[in-house]
């Protein structure tokens, strides 16, 4: 059913699908299970702003997941998108190449996160959030923020670009769950320390659901504006499907289109997170059969 | 006079007891033989009334004599002339509240088969490649069109605009060209196939369709301006409205945008083999009683939901459905609540519906859509258990180019202000049809508006 060269292809080498535009030009282990794509996209690269993501899909008969964006380069019209590998696609996405192309990549969408001059901004990025916290981060920076950036992992192995980070933070402080790498805890412990060191005027999270709750709940007593970028399960990412629904106050919004950012002090933070659930069945059975499969060809 | 034939060549169908099983097409179609057989019925009036009611102005006549003459290849080219889309229209146009409830042999309840006569022709021409004519396109005219969204209006626009010897690019969000035609309405009623073989054909006329790019957000319409002499939004109306009422976030409750989604533009139907889930569970209501909900409890019923129900709550009378897609889903089993509407959603402790609380409801006083107001009967309310519910309650236009178009006037439910002859805008050197303009209404007439502004930007652009 799909079109040849819909996208007008110039792929050099043959390439993996035929309809292919976006070139994966350097691919990236970041950490375990973690790894980064710079894509072809020049369209894409103009428009990018901090917080906003794109939809991906790999092949015809794949999904569209949206990744928030972690950099891009203007001057060489590419992107970056950094993924954890844990379900089929992203495994799938893991095995592509540098060379290889990516027959759908939509964007920028999603309303930008807002930087002006606050004063100081906390960022607060866990696990694989750190890569999207970190163009938020330099945006603040560039707005003539005081940056804090707080990050944590379980282990050491999923820690990345803390280099990358101290380039656009004042100051940067790392956890991790187990202990293995700088301070043992869990993200809002410093982020607390912090609120009760010095004046905050913004804290931007992003990460697993459940480190953006328990940092809306850390802020709140301190009356510190919380903003989090959250990651709902998405289908089109531009409206249409009010899959990415989220309550805010008293309030329905789509994450797609009126967020992804939201105030973290008024997300209904169980609602999402059951929302992210609905699929897990699905998604198990998809991997399984999946690697299964390649088992099997092995 | 010839004897006038009043048995209307019934249309082959899947029995209902097989189609709820599989996706294919319920409608099977003519053959050439039953089609001659309906073509001759046409009384070939000359006030050809038919013609008048159909939003694209076919002649209807025209092509049924070619067919009554066997010459399938004159139909095919009679068809083009008017109709880029004809194996849409042919399926999905509700042809009986327009050319056929004005045939002359209407008047005696047996109109001829005007729908199922253009669909054959379409299929007839999609069967011999090798014989159809070649349109014939205008000499290049050097001017440059950019046309958003490739839905019916979109793809009528940009092939009338093509066939006139304009350069027309198609912008679409999506990854497949189509629009509604691929996300919207089921594999059961408009073949994927046959959508994408119409937007080839369109291809085929010359027109570029540059699919994956969001106008709005990454390219907008001013910048489309700097490139092109005129622009065409016919951006659909996308954004699902909910009903707003406590517990309409719990999982298991979808807009019927979201299950249609997945299930006909990313075949959540096919999953595993497609990558796109979609929830599976035994007792489903979808509200609202329009084709779209029809749409969705058809589609509920053949991925495995064993009761699937339609709440609306104004009675059958007043649904706005085709007459002929009510009955498809009551014969395939589909239970039907009139006089009933939702209070509210009730959750499990994990947080998916398991409940709706309803109201009966009486009808009132018609309100402003000229149907009787329904309004709750008090302590009526009664506990409907399902597993899952679609909300189908019509979309409303998705403001990412009217937020983003300085100069574009819209109304108060979002949908642009046009001329309606000419599809212009407030906004100079764009137009508008369709969806985006009326908010939802049916692919005939989004292509009519789409032929409408064609014409308007031809003469327009000839001017220049």
């Amino acid at each position: 059913m799909h079109e040849h060269g819909k996208h007008g292809c110039s792929c050099s080498k043959e390439p993996l699908w035929p309809e292919c535009k976006f070139q994966i030009v350097r691919k990236e282990r970041l950490a375990q299970n973690i790894d980064l794509w710079e894509v072809t996209a020049p369209l894409i690269a103009e428009r990018a702003k901090a917080g906003q993501f794109v939809m991906v899909r790999i092949h015809d008969k794949g999904e569209r997941i949206p990744l928030t964006l972690a950099d891009w380069d203007r001057g060489k019209g590419t992107i970056t998108l950094v993924f954890m590998q844990v379900g089929k696609t992203t495994r799938q996405m893991g095995l592509l190449k540098a060379g290889d192309c990516v027959p759908d990549l939509i964007g920028p969408l999603g309303t930008p996160t807002h930087a002006e001059k606050f004063g100081t901004v906390v960022c607060v990025a866990g696990g694989v959030g750190v890569a999207p916290a970190y163009p938020v981060a330099r945006a603040m920076k560039n707005a003539g923020n005081k940056v804090i950036t707080v990050m944590g992992a379980r282990t050491k192995d999923l820690l990345f670009w803390e280099d990358k980070v101290r380039t656009v933070s004042d100051e940067v402080i790392v956890t991790t769950d187990d202990g293995s790498y700088r301070r043992k805890g869990v993200v809002t412990e410093p982020l607390k320390e912090v609120l009760q060191r010095e004046k905050v005027d913004l804290v931007f999270a992003v990460g697993p659901a459940i480190m953006m709750k328990f940092c809306a709940l850390t802020t709140k007593p301190f009356n510190v504006k919380t903003v989090a970028s959250l990651n709902p399960i998405m289908v089109d990412g531009t409206g249409m499907c009010g899959c990415c629904r989220v309550t805010v106050g008293t309030e329905t919004k789509f994450a797609c289109v009126h967020g992804p950012d939201f105030d973290a002090h008024l997300v209904d933070w169980d609602e999402f997170m059951a929302r992210q659930r609905v699929y897990l069945e699905e998604e198990k059975l998809s991997l399984q059969l999946w690697e299964n499969r390649l088992k099997g060809v092995q | 006079m010839a004897k006038l034939n009043l048995n209307r060549t019934p249309l082959p169908k899947q029995k209902p007891e097989e189609r709820v099983k599989n996706f294919n097409e319920v409608a099977l179609g003519y053959n050439e033989d039953l089609a001659v057989k309906e073509a001759e019925r046409c009384l070939q009036c000359p006030r050809h009334p038919c013609i008048d009611g159909c939003p694209v102005n076919n002649d209807i006549p025209g092509f049924i004599k070619a067919i009554k003459e066997r010459n399938f290849v004159e139909a095919v080219r009679i068809m083009k002339k008017t109709n880029a889309l004809p194996g849409i229209c042919g399926r999905v146009c509700p042809q009986e509240k327009q050319c056929e409830i004005v045939c002359t042999l209407a008047k005696k309840n047996a109109p001829v088969a005007i729908g199922a006569l253009e669909r054959f022709v379409a299929d007839w021409a999609r069967a011999h490649p090798d014989q159809v004519p070649k349109d014939e396109i205008a000499p290049p005219t050097g001017k440059k069109v950019a046309v958003v969204g490739s839905g019916p209006a979109g793809l009528t626009c940009a092939a009338d605009l093509a066939k006139m010897g304009h350069r027309v690019t198609i912008f679409d969000a999506l990854h497949y060209a189509g629009g509604v035609l691929m996300y919207g309405i089921p594999e059961f009623r408009l073949p994927k196939q046959i959508v994408q073989e119409e937007v080839d054909y369109v291809a085929s006329l010359g027109v570029e369709i540059r699919l994956d790019t969001v106008i709005g957000r990454m390219v907008t319409v001013d910048e489309l301006l700097q490139k092109y002499d005129a622009v065409f939004l016919g951006t659909g109306a996308g954004l699902p409205m909910f009903l707003n009422i406590p517990g309409e976030n719990l999982n298991g409750i979808y807009s019927a945008n979201e299950f249609l989604t997945r299930v006909n533009l990313m075949k959540a139907y096919l999953f595993p083999e497609y990558d796109t889930p979609v929830k599976k569970g035994k007792r489903v209501a979808v509200i609202g009683g329009g084709n779209v909900a029809m749409d969705a409890a058809r589609c509920a019923k053949r991925i495995g939901y064993e009761e699937v129900y339609i709440v609306y709550r104004r009675s059958k009378t007043e649904m706005p459905a085709r007459a002929e897609e009510v009955e498809n889903a009551e014969e395939e089993g589909i239970i039907f609540k009139f006089l009933t509407n939702p209070k509210r959603f009730i959750g499990d402790e994990k947080g998916w519906v398991k409940a709706m609380e309803c109201y009966e409801m009486t009808l009132g006083e018609p309100d402003a859509s000229g149907r009787r107001r329904p309004v709750p009967k008090p302590g009526s309310e009664f506990i409907m258990e399902v597993d899952a519910v679609i909300v189908a309650l019509g979309t409303s236009p998705n403001p990412l180019v009217s937020s983003t178009t300085p100069g574009l006037e819209t109304t108060k439910h979002g949908t642009l202000v046009t001329d309606e002859k000419t599809g212009r805008t407030k906004k100079d050197r764009v137009w508008a049809g369709g969806d985006a303009v009326t908010g939802s209404a049916t692919v005939i007439s989004a292509m009519g508006a789409g032929k409408r502004a064609a014409k308007d930007i031809d003469e327009w652009l000839r001017k220049m």
